[in-house]
């Protein structure tokens, strides 16, 4: 049987999410022979180059390329899993959503207590992406097919989750394996 | 008084004294009601609905409503999980629940009820409302981001610590818990061993200096769905 081809991504996160996959310990030999990695921080491949089964998304979408990110992964992925509180409901960044932008911008560039910026810009090159009004849970912007919450989930949440879809089970995680913290 | 009154709640056989609501019933047979503004020892409230049965094909909340002879009462049923689970969901998207950092995340009952009713995520669009928090006191902090309006700490503080330093102010949306103090919490006569500082069920009432006292894992729902202790004492009988 053809090995089914996952990839991830870490949009507005922390990478923790990534972290706990890796925290599968002995086990990452089994998932070597069920899967082979796509466009993923974990092999450094940037662009997809064959369609995927699953693709893992970490983090919310904060900025434009988050959300071209984000397209481009529900584009190439069969199944799409928001993994975490922020891909799920915005987590940390998303505490920015009761400021608006502006202050936010004002506080961390010109108006922070530690800022040290006599030049007084926030920066604005085209190269940065664009900020978003506020952080954006990922279903909110495309079509999300599960949900692990956690944060990080555990790695034997992403465990469960994984091998039940990539065995055709249905993804039926049990008390302990859904936790939001 | 000792007439006893015989009903069912979902086809099981249930006795209860006059006066008592079926909560209460229920509680003393062993089957779990999902609740969460009802706690033992304040007066029913029936605000969240999270309690909400079916007496005779009536929705009724469960901590409100006196027991009656003969009553078919429906508990644990798709209908209602699927009820109870849309207003767990619903009081999540409504406020600023940041289980994360949270000082309560273990031990809070809404998210042990989320626990409970295995949900992964809410289907509703989180509103991300603002909210204000009360750090003014020195051994007690308010952070209304939690708050889910259950009113516990309002009937505590008013009938059993007999000060009244809550009360609910505005309506809809604007509804939220004050302080009865010309400006802040630190103005009120609150103490940190009030029953009203205990009872709150999220993390909107804590205590400083707490922090995060038990370890992942040992906490009060790690291992253990919110509702065992009242299924499990009854199957010890």
């Amino acid at each position: 049987m053809a090995k089914a081809k996952v990839a991830t991504t870490s949009l507005c996160g922390c990478f923790g999410c990534h972290m706990s996959l890796l925290d599968i310990d002995d086990r990452i030999l089994k998932l070597v022979e069920l899967v082979d990695f796509n466009k993923s921080p974990i092999n450094d491949i940037k662009e997809f180059t064959e369609r995927c089964t699953v693709g893992l998304i970490e983090g919310g979408c904060c900025n434009e390329e988050n959300v071209r990110v984000l397209r481009d992964f529900r584009k190439h992925c069969d199944i799409l899993i928001s993994v975490g509180d922020c891909a799920t409901m915005g987590g940390i960044p998303a505490m920015r959503n009761t400021i608006p932008l502006k202050e936010c911008l004002d506080e961390a560039y010109l108006n922070g207590p530690t800022v040290h910026n006599p030049s007084g810009q926030i920066p604005n090159d085209p190269e940065i992406p664009l900020l978003l009004n506020r952080v954006y849970p990922c279903h909110e912007v495309v079509k999300i097919d599960y949900h692990l919450p956690g944060c990080p989930p555990s790695a034997d949440t992403l465990w469960e989750a994984l091998v039940a879809l990539l065995t055709d089970k249905p993804v039926a995680l049990p008390y302990e394996l859904i936790k939001y913290d | 008084m000792s007439e006893t009154i015989t009903f069912t709640i979902d086809g099981k056989e249930v006795s209860a004294q006059p006066g008592q609501t079926i909560m209460q019933a229920a509680d003393a047979a062993g089957i779990y009601i999902p609740r969460l503004c009802a706690f033992e020892g304040l007066v029913p409230h029936g605000s969240c609905r999270v309690c909400t049965v079916m007496v005779n094909g009536r929705a009724q909340a469960a901590c409100t409503q006196p027991v009656a002879d003969g009553i078919v009462v429906e508990n644990d049923t798709e209908k209602l999980l699927a009820i109870r689970r849309d207003i767990i969901e619903m009081l999540f998207v409504e406020g600023n629940h940041y289980c994360m950092f949270c000082e309560k995340s273990g031990n809070c009952e809404l998210q042990a009820l989320a626990y409970r009713f295995g949900i992964a995520a809410p289907k509703y669009p989180y509103l991300f409302p603002k909210r204000e928090i009360d750090a003014t006191h020195p051994d007690i902090f308010i952070d209304r981001n939690r708050c889910v309006l259950c009113g516990r700490c309002v009937r505590a503080s008013r009938d059993v610590d007999g000060k009244g330093v809550f009360e609910f102010v505005g309506r809809g949306p604007q509804k939220r818990v004050a302080v009865n103090a010309e400006a802040n919490l630190a103005d009120t006569d609150l103490k940190t061993s009030d029953k009203a500082v205990e009872v709150c069920p999220v993390g909107a009432i804590l205590r400083k200096r707490v922090g995060y006292a038990v370890p992942v894992g040992r906490r009060r729902y790690d291992h253990k769905p919110i509702g065992s202790d009242i299924e499990q004492a009854a199957s010890k009988k």
